[in-house]
């Protein structure tokens, strides 16, 4: 099911993500995910994230489908080339997996094989107009696809708390023009710097999705606040997650922040993107309080 | 080794906005330099009336000995819209941080050729792509200039300006945007999608 089929019915979308594991055995990822996650739209499969091995996405993107899930395929440009991402997006296709997220990923230096080549033949602008072109029925080759082209509904990522908005929205305008279709974004943990970059990204006409992850204690977001880029926690979420260290443990303040988050910029955009980080048990119980 | 090549006239044309100040850089004895099919476009620039002047010189890749020598032509230089720059891509790049707020373009593509490497220079670097991207992206290089070599604009992993790699690196992408701000280019942003075309490192200049 494709969610852009949803956006266009007017919906507010609501995905979440899980990570494969270290390993091949699922059964239990899918169990949890089929508990917590089967009440939304769809389930992000991230592909290799922060460039830390792991199952593959697609492989994991199947086992959820299989499950009755509706996954979206994270595709990263750091591990393949062309020809590889083109023939990952043809097996998607024949295993009915028809969302896709197209991301340019993070440098291998960053993971736990910083020997490893990166790639980057293709970046997020130039994957997306890649499958724009197997929908047209050809590959980056020119070379015609046998049989009925795939379509897929095609995302991208923003930062909407970057330090470098301008470049930000430049790239975000270019994705949109490579046939970006729906936008996700970075955590957003201050709902007025989220407003305001609406204000410039709502003329590109396209759905965006607030990005949320649980805020589970100090240290975490204090740690993603000075070292993940595009992220930004301000003091009162900080000095709430200290108040009461015994609510903040149990998880409850977290749950509170990200319903709190999704409820302010809910009018802004047109869709959340939970990032639970392990705490997708939570998932349900934020989007009651959410109001979703 | 390397050698420039260069880019259609159609192309060489299209860059030219008013009229153009010209550098060629004859440069290091490595470099493989087209100078005969420079000269006789330059004639007929030269002839339309779109140039204010031209220099010729060597080893523009050191930024004293070319801002030395720039310096004398700055009449010229004024007097044009853009500085278009025939060498390899690591003069056209030293001439643009120089005039950072002029209009400087690459006239040449510069490919890789096998041996030792021509004189390299301080601080820019050229990838020998090639196909060119300076013109795209205000005379910095995003080849070498961002660590993922993207050329389609910034990725989500810059950190107050810094690079997700090397945190003492600033991220080219940044750069490149404020330099299209600079020169009032920032429509070169919405060039189509770029896709490299790795067979040039293949073929290089036969």
């Amino acid at each position: 099911m494709k969610i852009t089929d949803r956006f266009s019915r007017g919906e507010f979308v609501v995905t979440a993500e899980v990570g494969p594991p270290k390993g091949f055995h699922v059964d239990e990822l899918v169990a949890e995910a089929k508990e917590y996650l089967s009440g939304i739209d769809a389930v992000n499969v991230t592909d290799n994230q922060s460039s830390v091995m792991r199952l593959s996405s697609l492989g994991f993107c199947k086992a959820l489908k299989d499950g009755g899930l509706n996954p979206i395929f994270q595709l990263t440009c750091r591990d393949r080339n062309r020809m590889a991402l083109e023939s990952d997006l043809l097996a998607a296709a024949l295993f009915g997996i028809d969302n896709v997220l197209c991301l340019t990923g993070d440098h291998t230096k960053l993971g736990d094989h910083p020997g490893a080549k990166p790639v980057f033949d293709l970046d997020s602008v130039s994957l997306l107009h890649t499958v724009c072109e197997l929908e047209r029925g050809f590959d980056l080759g020119g070379n015609e696809l046998v049989g009925e082209p795939p379509k897929f509904a095609k995302g991208a990522v923003v930062s909407p708390c970057s330090d470098s908005i301008d470049a930000q929205l430049a790239k975000m305008e270019r994705k949109v023009m490579a046939g970006a279709q729906y936008f996700q974004t970075q955590a957003v943990f201050d709902s007025e710097r989220f407003i305001s970059f609406m204000e410039k990204a709502k003329q590109f006409g396209v759905p965006v999705q607030v990005g949320v992850i649980i805020p589970k204690n100090v240290g975490m977001v204090r740690y993603m606040s000075q070292n993940v880029a595009g992220v930004y926690v301000p003091d009162a979420v900080i000095d709430e997650l200290k108040a009461d260290k015994e609510k903040t443990k149990a998880g409850i303040t977290g749950v509170e922040i990200a319903a709190r988050i999704i409820r302010e910029c809910k009018p802004y955009c047109q869709g959340v993107h939970i990032m639970a980080l392990g705490w997708e048990a939570k998932v349900p119980e934020i989007l009651k309080l959410a109001g979703l | 080794m390397l050698a420039t090549k260069l880019k259609s006239k159609e192309t060489i044309v299209s860059l030219i906005t008013g009229k153009a100040f010209i550098i060629n850089c004859h440069g290091c004895k490595e470099v493989g330099f087209p100078e005969k099919e420079a000269t006789e476009l330059q004639k007929e620039l030269a002839a339309e009336g779109r140039v204010t002047g031209i220099f010729t010189t060597d080893y523009i890749c050191n930024p004293e000995n070319m801002k030395l020598r720039l310096d004398l032509h700055k009449a010229e230089i004024d007097a044009a819209d853009t500085v278009l720059v025939f060498s390899c891509g690591v003069g056209v790049q030293t001439v643009s941080e120089y005039l950072e707020t002029k209009r400087v373009l690459a006239a040449c593509d510069t490919y890789a050729l096998p041996g030792g490497q021509g004189v390299t220079p301080l601080e820019y670097d050229c990838k020998q792509c090639g196909e060119c991207y300076l013109n795209l992206t205000g005379g910095i290089c995003p080849l070498t200039a961002c660590s993922k070599s993207l050329v389609n604009g910034q990725c989500g992993g810059a950190k107050d300006g810094k690079c997700e790699v090397d945190p003492n690196m600033e991220c080219g992408w940044e750069r490149i945007q404020r330099r299209l701000k600079m020169v009032g280019r920032l429509d070169a942003l919405k060039c189509p999608v770029q896709i490299r075309n790795y067979g040039n490192e293949v073929d290089a200049a036969e």
